[in-house]
């Protein structure tokens, strides 16, 4: 018992964010406390409660993601049972239809698994960005910094050793060992904050002495970023056209760029 | 008119949760700004329909885009507000306990200044009286801080207000909690914080500052619109928002 309240602590303290690594470890103890139900199951929890009190569960639900998602980490389904669902675990799963129906339909926004092992969410965006759409908000120049680090990777056959990325950024005058005025840590942004926000993945390469460490796209860049874009822009930058990068083209332009290439749904 | 949710509706919802608060000229830019991008058809004047159709896909959620009024300037503002029971749960993934403890005797502050201020001096003493863990001088400062910058209050001269985010979202929450205390305006019926209040005892109606400014303006005399007496107050000038506006 004491556990878990120290964990419900940890949770709401902006620094446990800081420690990917224990919060994954806590959480496998937990997750087993979870058993997806069986679709008999959910379907006598469901008639023993009414419509109104299904729908404020669900609504429940779709806040909690909204909320989490703004700091845009991922969503443990331990974290969302035990603070949210609750009592309602029984007919969990139509609950999550629920959310995923109200996400497409309303915010145009879509409920993705990204790890099936240890269940947990993130939200991308089903919406076109729309270039100078920023009319009132200011685009978030850190997006400015990864939409770089994302095309040297892709134009780089999506691996990428890091003293490349350190080495182009300091070209571009952002420099990681500086604090920089508009990112702050550099480094920290890079290796931490688009980590977690799985952007990046940022491995460490075996037997390197000393330590070095890769890049490669996360799975929310996969989700949410076009490749043909980045190509696109590309092309623009070095006055080409984006087809000569033989290789990168058939590869923007095979892969059914998940939610970019499909609209959101009318119905 | 169809009720359905559109790309160019999502669109629009999708900026108002990233802003939280737009005023009307930028929600004018942006509604057209959606129908354009998604080719769908936009009058001018059907702004408020078009946020009314947001409204009833957002209403099983407890959320709404509300229209409020800026007690500064008289302009009116879009806000994307929870509805929730407990109003204060928004922020609580953001805030500590004893943060939000102090956020509220803050506003309790407000309410009860007749200026609809609360100066930092009296925030930082009322920490004494906090029963959940109390905070050091430097915290309050910094919590303060985080509460202007999430634009939840708004500072002018070491002196607090409430924002007009906060004033929209919250205002059925504080109207709940502080049924005695609270203050309405005489002719908007909105909540009020910063406005004048009627001198005659027996009246004592409030107006917001903008409120006045637009009803005593070409008036030779101004008198109060309830008990007809003198209104003792400076006059404020009607602030024009951007002569864009009239577009």
């Amino acid at each position: 018992m004491t556990q878990r309240r120290r964990l419900s602590n940890t949770q709401n303290s902006p620094q446990s964010r800081q420690q990917p690594g224990t919060l994954m470890a806590q959480e496998e103890d937990d997750d087993s406390t979870f058993t997806q139900p069986s679709t008999s199951q959910v379907q006598r929890g469901l008639e023993k409660l009414t419509p109104a009190q299904v729908e404020q569960k669900t609504a429940e639900v779709v806040q909690y993601f909204l909320v989490k998602d703004q700091k845009k980490i991922p969503i443990r389904r331990a974290d969302l049972v035990k603070h949210v669902v609750k009592d309602y675990r029984n007919i969990y799963p139509e609950i999550i239809k629920r959310a995923e129906r109200t996400f497409d339909q309303v915010f145009g926004l879509k409920l993705v698994e990204i790890d099936t092992k240890s269940h947990s969410y993130i939200l991308i965006n089903k919406m076109e960005p729309v270039v100078g759409a920023s009319i009132i908000n200011p685009t978030n120049p850190k997006m400015g910094l990864l939409f770089v680090i994302l095309s040297i990777i892709f134009m780089k056959g999506g691996l990428v050793r890091e003293n490349l990325i350190w080495s182009t950024l300091k070209k571009l005058r952002v420099d990681p060992g500086e604090k920089h005025e508009e990112f702050g840590d550099v480094r920290k942004v890079v290796t931490d904050e688009f980590v977690r926000q799985r952007y990046l993945e940022y491995v460490r390469i075996p037997h390197t002495e000393p330590v070095e460490h890769e890049f490669r796209w996360g799975q929310r860049a996969d989700k949410e970023v076009s490749k043909a874009k980045i190509l696109e822009f590309m092309g623009q930058l070095h006055e080409q056209d984006p087809q000569s990068w033989s290789q990168q083209y058939r590869e923007a332009h095979s892969t059914p760029s998940s939610s970019q290439a499909s609209t959101s749904s009318q119905r | 008119m169809s009720r359905q949710m559109g790309d160019s509706h999502r669109r629009f919802l999708q900026t108002m949760m990233v802003s939280g608060i737009v005023d009307e000229q930028e929600a004018r830019t942006l509604y057209k700004h959606c129908c354009e991008t998604h080719n769908t058809q936009c009058a001018p004047d059907k702004l408020d329909d078009f946020i009314d159709t947001i409204n009833s896909k957002l209403q099983p959620m407890f959320m709404q885009i509300r229209k409020g009024m800026s007690e500064d300037s008289g302009q009116q503002y879009y806000a994307l507000v929870n509805m929730s029971e407990t109003e204060v749960t928004r922020m609580s993934s953001d805030y500590a306990d004893n943060e939000l403890e102090l956020f509220r005797k803050t506003i309790e502050l407000i309410m009860g200044a007749e200026n609809g201020k609360a100066s930092s001096t009296d925030i930082l003493n009322s920490v004494d009286s906090m029963t959940t863990k109390k905070m050091k001088k430097s915290e309050t400062e910094h919590l303060l801080n985080r509460l202007v910058h999430d634009k939840w209050l708004c500072e002018k001269r070491g002196e607090y207000t409430l924002s007009t985010r906060c004033i929209i979202e919250m205002e059925p929450y504080i109207r709940e909690m502080y049924q005695d205390q609270v203050k309405v305006c005489h002719i908007c019926h909105n909540i009020a914080f910063q406005c004048q209040i009627c001198e005659n005892p027996t009246c004592g109606i409030k107006i917001h500052n903008p409120c006045v400014a637009r009803y005593f303006q070409g008036r030779a005399e101004p008198r109060c619109p309830a008990c007809d007496d003198f209104w003792p107050h400076e006059i404020p000038e009607v602030r024009r928002p951007q002569s864009q506006s009239r577009r």
